[in-house]
């Protein structure tokens, strides 16, 4: 279905002999494989469910339109929450305003962190070590620490959650990202750009970036996924979509007190959730491995050590 | 470190879900005939606890090839072919095999054949190998296993990455002699006996230092004493001196040739170097394309090569007695699966007849002492006079006392060491100047001071009579563009993520504003004067070999028209047959371009073929400069006598 549709369009990307595209080679290799194309359909499914629920709910997700806690029945497909609305409704309405927030969130704080990681890299010295050494006392904090420090502070605006969420994960990205720069600014040909006298965004733009490539990807992937559960986490907590409008942790909360009566309430949402997360790790994990074997074979000990390193997140 | 930890012995386990580490062990892969029930009469754990016990029933020969054939398992996207077929050859205790050939052509498949291993991927088709009599490719995974390190043992290229950088030597050789003998005093004295046979015994503390502590040199023979630890039958050597410098090469080269003849080890060396094969083999063995193009005494196959593939190597071996314009292989091995039909030398080949293309030919025997080759011409090819090439004129600098570079005094340091001391050297006008050394002289440190990458340097430096700023930074347009760099390795010095076209424009688009079609124009021109097409311009540098992408670098470097070209060794990780081509083009490019260059190499022979002048640098010092005629036949330093005696020479190649 949707994720074959995209499949095609990676695979024709893939091969385009004029232009290759590093991400989108990447991205290819990665959804052939059994594992991404799992992770790829449970993405694709939770997504679309996100997108184009809004437009299918059979019920005002804010009406009040049976009893509380109602159960599943032929009307109310998957009953009534604590309020009497139709589980369904708010399901399929709960969801895009969390992705969006993940993901801009997300490439808020990769674009951030990987600028502060590559400059860490190629400047070298003082500014190594003065982006480094903020890098880490943003560490320090724990991600949804940090993220609810600020919102409690400033309240729970929807701009400053993502914002709050894209500050606490640069740090992470920062430092995978300078580890890689560090490498590549090593080559040959970057210091042939520069005895050309090229200026440094050149460089970095020219011939650093295009070879962190999948490493960004990777961190897209992760960051990603760390972005939904502490923004659903966030709205659990009631910070985030403020009641009456639907949000999966929101619903969450909501609902726990009704567990026993109509365990949907909890279920739905835990379980879109859930697979989105898993979906997301499992794709990630493939492009992980699809990205190691670029042009050649994937050394054995690397693979083993990047799946490791998946399996510790 | 010996392979003796690799996995299952023969198949490469394809491209198997990489998680699993290689628990699917069958040892022999299309395993049919696999399992120890066949061939009974040879299997059995290699004799009892020390290797180097006399098995030998057939006394003759230590290792015999025969037929052997290695296949790539096909799979999606590409056919199965061969990747080595009909390989036959034997080594007798103590003598060595030299095993040539560009890369590409199936040696290091080869060698690690010789240990029962394959890469992932490929699969031992037919043939034997039969060590001491024993067949390796019809033992089971355990013996397979006891095999390796105890009776073959195997030195791999890079030392540096062989040797487990964590832990100390000692503690590596005594992990091989572990299962060497039970008895520990015998084992200490083991330890101390191998450090001597390697010449290692005067380095004080060496079990206790780590690697990194080590020159290369020093890494290699422990390396070496690795593998000769366990008295083996059999070793395999995989360029184990490509690295080092000549003098460092010729004293590993006596190592290993003492140690083989006096526990009367059969050896395989495989290089890509002939000289090095011309110095150490008794016998040698030309590979192309997974076949045998030649086989035969050592001798006899560098006078009188019956293989027009050998005839091509020895023309671009450079010497150090005469200057001889060197003749590269055009082109490149075929791959497997894109070999083409008939003889697969012959579309390279200047002695092909029609008839090349029909079949491939048979091994024909041009002498009774075992020299024969795969060829339908080859007596004679054999019968042909010397292969050295036509004497090289170096082109005439037009006024030799302008100089376009003059340092004065330059002595650079790396924190708190002072790596150059006050070197002074000029390049006149449109000359070559070739800056030689072993590794450590500082020769790659002034090649980076030169261009600005290294600016902490005092003295003087004046380029076309004004003085050089250190740093890049600080170097006006015009300078930058006028002293171009390349670079070492090929493999490093192009972005991957772009194509040649963008990597070889990119110097121009900085500098110029040009409209495109000039730009392309100036990019085409560039390309042809490295010996390169225009249907280079969309490929990617992994879509190029070693060569090429030199090429590639030196195009880049040609685009601006500069005045000097920093080539810093340029061609030490090329072929010997690319490398002769790359120096053929330099030469003409001087002659058209009027370039004049600096040309760092460690390789004194190739001195003879390109530079007009030398320097001869040591500890960071110029211990000797002058003519290449003067300084090469007449060296006045000892050092520079001693570098010279150091290199490995073909011995004068029978003229007529």
């Amino acid at each position: 279905m949707a994720s074959s549709a995209a499949l095609a369009v990676l695979q024709s990307a893939g091969r385009g002999r004029a232009r290759r595209r590093e991400w989108a080679a990447v991205l290819g290799r990665a959804v052939r494989t059994p594992r991404g194309a799992t992770g790829l359909s449970i993405v694709g499914i939770v997504v679309l469910i996100a997108a184009i629920g809004p437009a299918l709910t059979p019920y005002s997700s804010t009406q009040f339109v049976t009893a509380p806690f109602a159960n599943p029945s032929g009307t109310f497909l998957l009953g009534a929450d604590v309020l009497g609305r139709d589980v369904l409704s708010r399901t399929l309405d709960g969801g895009w305003v969390l992705l969006l927030m993940a993901a801009v969130a997300t490439l808020l704080g990769v674009v951030g962190g990987a600028i502060c990681g590559v400059c860490a890299a190629y400047f070298g010295g003082h500014w190594d070590t003065l982006i480094m050494r903020i890098v880490d006392i943003v560490l320090a904090f724990p991600q949804l620490v940090f993220a609810l420090l600020l919102v409690s502070v400033l309240g729970p605006k929807i701009w400053l959650i993502v914002l709050a969420v894209g500050i606490s994960h640069a740090p992470q990205v920062a430092r995978v990202t300078r580890a890689a720069a560090l490498d590549v600014c090593e080559r040959d040909f970057v210091r042939a750009a520069q005895i050309l006298g090229m200026p440094a965004r050149r460089v970095l733009r020219r011939e650093v970036l295009p070879n962190l490539t999948s490493v960004l990807m990777v961190e897209l992937g992760l960051r990603l996924t760390y972005s939904i559960l502490v923004i659903a986490g966030l709205s659990f907590l009631g910070f985030g979509l403020q009641p009456p409008a639907a949000s999966w942790g929101l619903m969450i909360n909501e609902n726990r007190i009704g567990l026993v009566a109509n365990p949907w309430g909890v279920l739905a949402p835990t379980l879109l959730i859930a697979a989105l997360t898993i979906g997301m790790n499992t794709l990630t994990d493939a492009v992980a491995r699809a990205s190691l074997g670029v042009g050649r074979q994937a050394d054995d000990a690397l693979l083993s050590g990047i799946s490791a390193a998946g399996a510790v997140q | 470190m010996t392979a003796s930890e690799e996995t299952s012995p023969v198949t490469g386990g394809e491209k198997a879900s990489p998680v699993s580490g290689g628990e699917e062990a069958s040892p022999v892969t299309g395993g049919e005939e696999a399992s120890p029930a066949s061939g009974g009469e040879q299997i059995g754990p290699a004799s009892g606890a020390n290797g180097n016990g006399p098995v030998a029933s057939n006394g003759e020969l230590r290792l015999e090839v025969h037929d052997l054939q290695v296949l790539r398992i096909p799979s999606r996207g590409r056919g199965a072919s061969d990747v080595l077929d009909e390989v036959s050859f034997h080594v007798q205790p103590g003598q060595v095999l030299g095993l040539v050939g560009e890369s590409g052509s199936g040696k290091t498949t080869m060698a690690l054949a010789l240990l029962g291993h394959v890469r992932r991927g490929l699969v031992i088709g037919n043939g034997k190998i039969v060590v001491n009599g024993q067949d390796i490719l019809r033992m089971t995974k355990r013996d397979l296993q006891r095999l390796r390190g105890r009776q073959v043992a195997y030195v791999p290229q890079d030392p540096s990455s062989a040797l487990n950088p964590t832990l100390k030597v000692g503690t590596q050789l005594r992990e091989v002699l572990a299962s060497y003998e039970g008895d520990q005093k015998r084992r200490a004295e083991r330890l101390t006996e191998m450090l001597a046979e390697v010449g290692l015994s005067s380095v004080p503390g060496i079990l206790n230092k780590y690697p990194h502590q080590l020159s290369g040199g020093q890494q290699q023979r422990v390396g070496l004493a690795m593998a000769f630890a366990c008295r083996p039958q059999l070793i395999v050597l995989d360029e184990p001196t490509t690295g080092l410098d000549v003098t460092t090469q010729r004293r590993v080269l006596e190592t290993i040739r003492e140690l083989c003849q006096s526990y009367q080890v059969a050896a395989v060396y495989i290089s890509h170097d002939l000289a090095v094969v011309a110095e150490i083999a008794d016998h040698v063995a030309v590979m192309y394309a997974g076949r045998l193009a030649e086989v035969g005494p050592a001798r006899e196959v560098f006078d009188t090569p019956a293989h027009p593939y050998s005839r091509g190597l020895l023309r671009a071996v450079p010497s150090l007695d005469r200057s001889h314009v060197l003749t590269g292989l055009a082109g490149h091995p075929p791959r497997p699966g894109s070999r083409p039909p008939g003889c697969f030398f012959q579309p390279r080949c200047e002695f092909a007849l029609p008839e090349c293309e029909l079949g491939q030919p048979p091994l024909v025997q041009v002498s009774a002492a075992g020299h024969s080759a795969r060829c339908i011409r080859a007596e004679e090819v054999a019968g042909l006079a010397s292969p050295a090439g036509p004497a090289a004129v170096q082109p005439a600098s037009a006024t030799a006392e302008a100089m376009l570079l003059d340092v004065r005094g330059l002595s650079a340091t790396y924190g708190p060491a002072t790596v150059l001391h006050e070197l002074t050297l000029s390049v006149p006008q449109q000359q070559c100047v070739a800056v030689v050394g072993m590794s450590g002289s500082g020769k790659t440190t002034l090649a980076r001071c030169l261009v600005g990458l290294h600016p902490t340097w005092t003295g003087e430096v004046e380029f076309e009579g004004e003085p050089l700023a250190k740093g890049f930074g600080r170097r006006s347009d015009k300078q930058l563009r006028r002293i171009q760099y390349v670079s070492q390795n090929p493999y490093q010095s192009l972005n991957p993520r772009r194509t040649v076209g963008e990597i070889v424009e990119q110097p121009l688009t900085h500098f110029e504003k040009l409209p495109a079609n000039e730009r392309h124009a100036r990019v085409v021109d560039a390309l042809t004067a490295a010996a390169l097409r225009e249907s280079f311009l969309d490929l990617y540098p992994d879509q190029l070999s070693g060569g090429e992408r030199q090429r590639v670098a030196i195009a880049r470097a040609l685009i601006l028209q500069p005045d000097l070209l920093v080539c810093d060794e340029i061609t030490s990780a090329l072929d010997v047959s690319v490398q002769a081509a790359i120096i053929e083009l330099l030469r003409g490019l001087r002659a058209e371009r009027g370039l004049s260059l600096i040309f760092i190499t460690h390789n004194l022979p190739l001195v003879r073929s390109i530079a007009d002048q030398v320097v001869v640098m040591n500890g960071g010092r110029i211990c000797e400069s002058g003519t290449v005629a003067q300084v090469l036949q007449d060296p006045r330093d000892a050092y520079t006598a001693q570098l010279l005696a150091d290199v490995p020479k073909m011995a004068p190649v029978g003229e007529a």
